[in-house]
């Protein structure tokens, strides 16, 4: 049985949805990597600024694309939902985690003025980056190899510690790193902050490097543990996979010779990260689970497909021209921080007091990347700790 | 070890305890989202139209609370999306296509409300004056909508709808049905009101404390009376729409109402029990209002009010007790906002300036939680007289939890993270206030929320050249109020 064109039509939706996330959401996340990193609190304050300054008008509507990607696999692929929210339980709620404290951070972050409180929210936002993008990767990796039974009976711990499996987590941190570096190479850039620009273009060739040699790692282990998706990201989607190296190619060699052309190295880059998604999609087709669950077996009726369809339509249609209106508004600079509201407290007569003391710093690298791993260790023990007897059954 | 996990795993308890504390806490900064843009722009209206620079400060202030206030919710909401699936997969599974497609429109309103609220909140000091107040009225309007919508997946689950069934899979799917389901008006409706209640009662309850320590300005009543106008319009409303509801449910979903009122055997002359602990088949401790139940069901003594006993046990919600004292508490709480609002309201009518007395600001202090907790109270009935049904008469609970471990371990730190939650969203806004009284201009400048867009380079370079004002009328004074 050959999927539907509705099945086929909101499956691509799904997998353009999900290379936003992994584009602006990833995005956001490496920053967080970069912020982790960033060293002492003198060292890392510049780049910190800048990571901060960066993520901070975008962080909210980025996530958006997240809810996006759980409602469209919910409503149109619900069995699948249901079989991989089940079998990776233990990964998606650490993940879930990740973007609670994520957000904690954040929200406490600016208005936090005594050190220890600022030291504590910046390791909460850098251990999360790291987290969360890591785990998210695992559960891709385990629905790549066709490890997520369709009527799983609990956790399966085996789907997501597949070696397979935990190269992509790895991969994905590394991609979202060196998306955020090239990223933030062109927001110092568009500051004319040399410094900073040198700074993330070293890092940003770094992680190209490093995302590059771990996603040749993770394709050697898919010849091995999902010989379907190998075979058909070789044959039918090679052309995407060949755009992608291409394309990551291309951008290490702008920032080699420093052509800072904003537009181009942006649009490479994302290039770069959604022709490998794009190529994911196609060399799974037409399986949502490779082997297992078709796509005609696993999508919803056709009503709640064309339904869902009719959503994205009208998402593009009143979610677009917002868009519009908000970059049309900052591009014009009719949009900036509030500077004081003395003007209107001197007209409402309410006398100002006295001053308060300046923000502190944040933590140096050592607490956070400590933190980060004891955090990371904990986690990994407790739920092996819990899971393993009943595998053991 | 490995029994003991398991039991706990196939057990719905726990599952159904995380989902319960998880939504318990994200409704109240859902109300925030839902409701505060329109108090905002409320006092941002008064501040334009008569030039009132007390007005434009409050809202000015208030738009940056709300701005931590919807970040979190954006987050806990995040939560319990995912817990739909760790927690629920049965259901998602079955009948995910038709519950989840309200979810779907739910997200371009939440699309349109980050968007907007970036733009209102970093929009004060450029914006011309109503241009600025009409870039908030998509919050207002998303809100609502975005409400109604995921109000309308409740109400799916207890008037199930629009959708055909067969070999247990869902082959059909009817969205319009699905979406505006029995229930829908009714939820709805009660939801986008309670939560205008809990935000402006919440509000207001802040500056009634204001007041009760003697700083009786302008900018504290204010602050007091715009947010309590609000909640206070949407008090009578709130109960006459209970009323409906109350009778509405005994319609649909009978056992519910049982339950919610101790009609253990359907009969006529129905007594309204008030307070009162149901034990082996008798009410202790309560009060009864003979054929009173009867009379709000059907106005008439004789009406007969079915009893739970038309379902098998197994069928019957659990803790009757909790079920019946939580709706109590809901109307008698609604009642006692709704006095309140009365009290503030005969006064204006006849002096034409607010009540201040400790006697009223009191009570009006603690209204907010009030609120909150009839909301909660609410929510409870709701939900756990709908067990042991995920969906109404289709699905049960225990079908529908997931057999994955763990839950008990997600239960527990869910928890902590709340714990955090809740401190974050009270502790920030407190932090600010107690900045915004010491009153330190470039302290407050360089606050910063976790939205919007950042500042550009020209904001932060001319520091030389002040900004135009955000209204032309702001300076004309405090006194501009009739």
């Amino acid at each position: 049985m050959s999927p539907s064109a509705d099945a086929i039509a909101v499956a691509a939706i799904l997998i353009v949805v999900l290379a936003a996330y992994a584009l602006f959401g990833g995005a956001d996340f490496g920053g967080g990597v970069w912020d982790l990193v960033a060293g002492g609190t003198e060292r890392g304050k510049a780049p910190r600024e800048l990571i901060d300054e960066s993520i901070t008008p975008v962080w909210e509507a980025n996530h958006v694309w997240l809810v996006f990607i759980l409602v469209l696999l919910w409503t149109a692929f619900p069995p699948a939902f249901a079989a991989i929210m089940t079998a990776l339980f233990v990964p998606l709620a650490i993940s879930l985690l990740g973007i609670v404290l994520r957000g904690v951070g954040f929200a406490f972050r600016h208005t936090a003025q005594r050190l220890r409180m600022q030291q504590l929210t910046g390791v909460l936002f850098a251990a999360a980056s790291l987290i969360t993008p890591f785990f998210m990767g695992s559960v891709v990796g385990a629905v790549a190899t066709g490890q997520v039974p369709v009527h799983p009976a609990g956790n399966v711990l085996a789907a997501w510690t597949s070696p397979t499996a935990i190269l992509t987590g790895f991969l994905f941190v590394a991609a979202c790193a060196y998306v955020s570096a090239v990223y933030l190479v062109i927001e110092a850039v568009h500051r004319r902050h040399r410094e900073l620009t040198r700074y993330f273009t070293i890092r940003a060739t770094a992680a190209g490097l490093l995302t590059g040699a771990l996603a040749g790692g993770t394709f050697g282990e898919l010849s091995a543990s999902s010989p379907y998706v190998f075979g058909r990201l070789t044959g039918i989607a090679l052309p995407l996979v060949v755009v992608s190296i291409a394309a990551g190619i291309a951008v290490l060699g702008m920032l080699w010779l420093r052509w800072y052309h904003p537009a181009g190295l942006r649009a490479t880059a994302a290039v770069a990260v959604a022709a490998v998604v794009f190529g994911w999609g196609l060399a799974q087709y037409p399986y949502l689970f490779p082997r297992s669950l078709s796509l005609a077996a696993g999508s919803a009726p056709t009503a709640a497909l064309v339904a869902e369809f009719v959503v994205a339509g009208l998402a593009v249609l009143l979610v677009a021209p917002g868009f519009v209106i908000l970059y049309a508004l900052q591009q014009r600079r009719m949009l900036t921080t509030a500077k004081s509201d003395a003007d209107l407290r001197l007209a409402a007569q309410l006398e100002p007091a006295v001053a308060g003391q300046p923000a502190a710093a944040p933590a140096s690298t050592a607490t956070r990347i400590t933190t980060a791993l004891v955090l990371a260790v904990v986690a990994i023990k407790a739920i092996r700790e819990l899971v393993s007897p009943r595998n053991g059954q | 070890m490995g029994t003991v996990a398991h039991v706990l795993a196939v057990n719905p308890v726990p599952a159904r305890s995380q989902m319960g504390s998880s939504l318990g806490f994200h409704i109240i900064l859902a109300c925030f989202g839902v409701a505060f843009a329109a108090v905002t722009m409320t006092a941002e209206f008064i501040g334009i139209r008569r030039g009132d620079a007390a007005a434009l400060l409050l809202a000015r202030r208030w738009s940056k609370v709300m701005a931590v206030l919807v970040a979190v919710g954006a987050v806990s909401g995040t939560v319990l999306s995912y817990e739909m699936g760790l927690l629920w997969p049965g259901l998602m599974g079955r009948f995910g296509a038709a519950v989840g497609w309200p979810f779907s429109v739910e997200g371009i309103f939440f699309f349109l409300e980050a968007i907007f609220v970036g733009i209102y909140l970093y929009g004060w000091q450029r914006l011309p004056a109503w241009a600025h107040w009409w870039s908030g009225m998509p919050i207002v309007v998303s809100g609502i909508l975005g409400a109604m919508s995921v109000v309308a997946a409740n109400s799916w689950m207890n008037s199930p709808a629009g959708y055909t069934l067969s070999h247990g899979r869902i082959t059909n799917v009817d969205p319009l049905s699905v979406y505006f389901n029995a229930s829908t008006p009714y939820e709805t409706a009660h939801m986008v009101l309670a939560a205008y209640m809990v935000t402006g009662f919440l509000i207001a309850g802040v500056y009634a404390v204001g007041l009760l320590r003697g700083r009786r300005d302008r900018y504290h009543r204010l602050g007091f009376a715009v947010p309590f106008t609000i909640a206070g319009i949407a008090a009578p409303l709130q109960v006459m729409m209970g009323d409906i509801i109350a009778r509405f449910i005994e319609h649909n979903q009978p056992v519910k109402f049982a339950a919610m009122e101790y009609v253990p055997r359907t009969v006529r002359d129905a007594p309204e029990w008030i307070g009162g602990i149901f034990i082996n088949g008798r009410v202790y401790l309560g009060a009864a209002i003979p054929a009173f139940d009867s009379i709000l069901v059907g106005f008439n003594p004789h009406t007969r009010v079915i009893g739970w006993d038309t379902v098998p046990a197994s069928e019957r919600p659990p803790l009757v007790t909790l079920i019946h004292l939580s709706f109590d508490l809901m109307v008698g709480l609604g009642f006692f906002l709704l006095a309140l609002a009365a009290w503030q309201g005969w006064w204006w009518w006849f002096h034409r300036r607010l009540l201040l007395t400790p006697w009223f600001l009191v009570p009006a202090a603690l209204g907010g939680v009030a609120a909150v907790a009839a909301m909660e109270a609410g929510w409870v009935v709701t939900e756990v007289g709908r067990q042991p049904w995920i969906v109404y008469r289709v699905l049960l609970v225990s079908n529908a939890v997931t057999p994955s471990g763990g839950v008990p371990v997600t239960l527990a730190v869910i928890l902590a993270l709340y714990a955090i939650l809740t401190v974050v969203s009270i502790g920030v806004p407190m932090i600010m206030s107690r900045r915004w009284r010491r009153g330190a201009p470039a302290e407050e400048a360089a606050e910063q929320v976790p939205y919007g867009p950042a500042p550009t380079p020209a904001a932060t370079g001319t520091s030389s050249t002040p900004p135009p004002p955000a209204v032309p009328g702001a300076s004309s004074g405090p006194r501009g109020a009739p």
